[in-house]
């Protein structure tokens, strides 16, 4: 079914149709026929006939969880992940603290130095997930596409100090020297087709 | 009364009332499985082999839980609500014939503790006993929910036992005796009761789910609209008590049925022993099976049904049963 279909509220045309619902009963031998009705119809019968199919047919749907996983969509919104440059290898925050401004949790601290060889440096960086509400402003205001969410969700520890910091949320050195760093797809990232829609700064004004 | 027939009736409570407690306990594990199996779920699957094990996780917890008597409870009703219902629900079994009578090692065993001449008004009495149990727990709760349970309690009370009264009435008429012994050796020569008193079969078993609360007539502890009913503020092994009389009263009640309506143990062969323990296990899936298929209805529906549509039935029935008699 195409989603045109649901998007057409006009009823009077398409595949509409209107319920065939009887009225209440009012008199008593309307009430007397509609109990005889539903007695002698057999309508609990169906139930237990539906019931006993689905078991007769064994067609289990449960995802034993911790042994199988359901697999989660690219845009899921996870634990956040700090994405590296994939000419340099070196971080991509800036450190313009534009997610520490954004978040609407006030979850981010974000410090910021400046390095021997005079740039700005990111010193601190931690994300309190005890009050994220994983909304994805964030991801979506880096202008570096620096930090995203992941797919992580299993999360557990005796700490909430834990929870989380610059390192953790790094990619790790090794997985990025092999290739390993994956892209997110989701709320503010690049959208495919996006180098032939960028257009040149205009320095007109 | 001689010492060799109170130690045999000694062995046959304890017997009875371990193999019930367990079989309590199995039952839960079957139910959660089959309700699983009709839901296309799995049901329990980690505490031993496809979840065997879990009745005994479960009974580990109830038994170690605390036991909180919760301030603002008239403690004493509170304590004794739960013995109420899962004593009543042991002791009716006292005149249920489980098996035909075997022998074992030249020594015959009557498989029943005592086989009173009054069987089965004793059984239904002793039963209808065991809503004392929601009754007084729900009302000596000091919660809302729990008052609402037990008010329904007492409509289901006087509902059901009407109908069930009545409904036994014709067969009793028809056998002349109140003995479940007596009543499977009628059927044994007259063949089974279910074909000459069907309507006072299935007024029976419709009596049995509103008896053991089971849906559709589950509405005493309604868990979608009272929470738990009665057994809110229970906790541990008081609540687990609850939880043992409505076991044990579906096994009694599944054992009850097939007595009285359907042909008991038969001749009292092997055969005949395990088409009882057959017939026991259909009644008992099917409590199972329409809790995963059917609706609950209101308790002034509950009422309407008793009072309005198959009191008369059953009076109809006794009736006619008398007149045919004559
Ligand atoms: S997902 Fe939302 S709440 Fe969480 S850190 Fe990002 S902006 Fe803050
Ligand atoms: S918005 Fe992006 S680049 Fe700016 S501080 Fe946050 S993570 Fe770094």
């Amino acid at each position: 079914m195409k989603m045109e279909e649901f998007n057409n509220r006009n009823v009077t045309e398409g595949d509409y149709f209107k319920c065939d619902i009887a009225d209440y009963p009012t008199t008593g031998w309307d009430k007397f026929k509609r109990v005889m009705q539903r007695t002698f119809r057999g309508e609990l019968f169906v139930g237990l006939w539906v019931v006993m199919r689905e078991m007769i047919k064994f067609d289990i749907h449960t995802v034993q969880y911790p042994e199988e996983k359901m697999p989660i969509g690219p845009r899921y919104r996870a634990i956040h992940q700090m994405k590296r440059l994939w000419e340099s290898d070196t971080e991509r925050c800036i450190g313009c603290g534009l997610c520490e401004k954004i978040c609407i949790s006030n979850c981010i601290k974000i410090d910021t130095k400046i390095d021997e060889n005079s740039r700005k440096e990111v010193s601190e960086y931690t994300i309190n997930l005890g009050r994220c509400i994983f909304c994805g402003y964030c991801a979506e205001v880096c202008p570096e596409l620096a930090i995203t969410h992941g797919g992580e969700y299993e999360n557990a520890s005796d700490q909430r100090e834990h929870f989380v910091d610059y390192e953790a949320m790094l990619t790790p050195l090794d997985t990025m020297l092999a290739g390993g760093q994956k892209e997110f797809e989701g709320f503010g990232a690049i959208t495919p087709h996006e180098d032939e829609r960028v257009k040149k700064t205009p320095l007109a004004y | 009364m001689d010492s060799a027939y109170l130690i045999e009736t000694i062995i046959k409570v304890v017997v009875i009332l371990l193999v019930f407690s367990a079989l309590a306990g199995i039952g839960t594990y079957f139910e959660r499985k089959i309700l699983a199996f009709m839901q296309r779920r799995l049901g329990p699957m980690y505490v031993g082999p496809f979840g065997v094990l879990q009745f005994g996780a479960d009974a580990i917890k109830l038994f170690t839980k605390e036991d909180i008597i919760p301030t603002g409870v008239v403690a004493r009703i509170f304590k004794i609500a739960p013995v109420i219902t899962a004593a009543t629900a042991f002791m009716a079994a006292a005149a249920i014939p489980f098996l035909p009578e075997f022998e074992i090692f030249g020594y015959t065993v009557h498989p029943i503790v005592s086989d009173i001449n009054v069987g089965i008004l004793y059984i239904l009495g002793v039963m209808a006993i065991g809503l004392y149990g929601p009754l007084l727990g729900g009302m000596a709760s000091a919660n809302k929910y729990s008052l609402i349970s037990a008010a329904r309690a007492a409509a289901v009370f006087i509902s059901y036992e009407v109908v069930s009264g009545l409904a036994i009435l014709a067969p009793i008429m028809m056998v002349g005796s109140l003995s479940l012994i007596d009543f499977n050796e009628y059927q044994l020569s007259n063949g089974w009761l279910v074909w000459s008193q069907p309507v006072a079969f299935v007024l029976f078993w419709i009596a049995a789910f509103a008896e053991t609360g089971r849906t559709p007539f589950h509405l005493i502890a309604n868990d979608h609209e009272l929470i738990d009913g009665f057994g809110t503020e229970y906790s541990g092994m008081r609540w687990g008590l609850f939880f043992i009389g409505e076991y044990a009263n579906m096994f009694f009640i599944s054992f009850v049925i097939p007595l009285l309506f359907l042909g008991g143990f038969g001749d009292g062969s092997v055969l005949g022993a395990f088409a009882l323990l057959g017939k026991m296990a259909f009644f008992f899936f099917f409590f199972l099976w329409t809790r995963a298929a059917w609706p609950d209805v209101r308790p002034d529906q509950l009422m309407w049904l008793c009072w309005k549509v198959l009191m008369p039935i059953a009076v109809i029935n006794v009736v006619i049963t008398g007149i045919v008699m004559m």
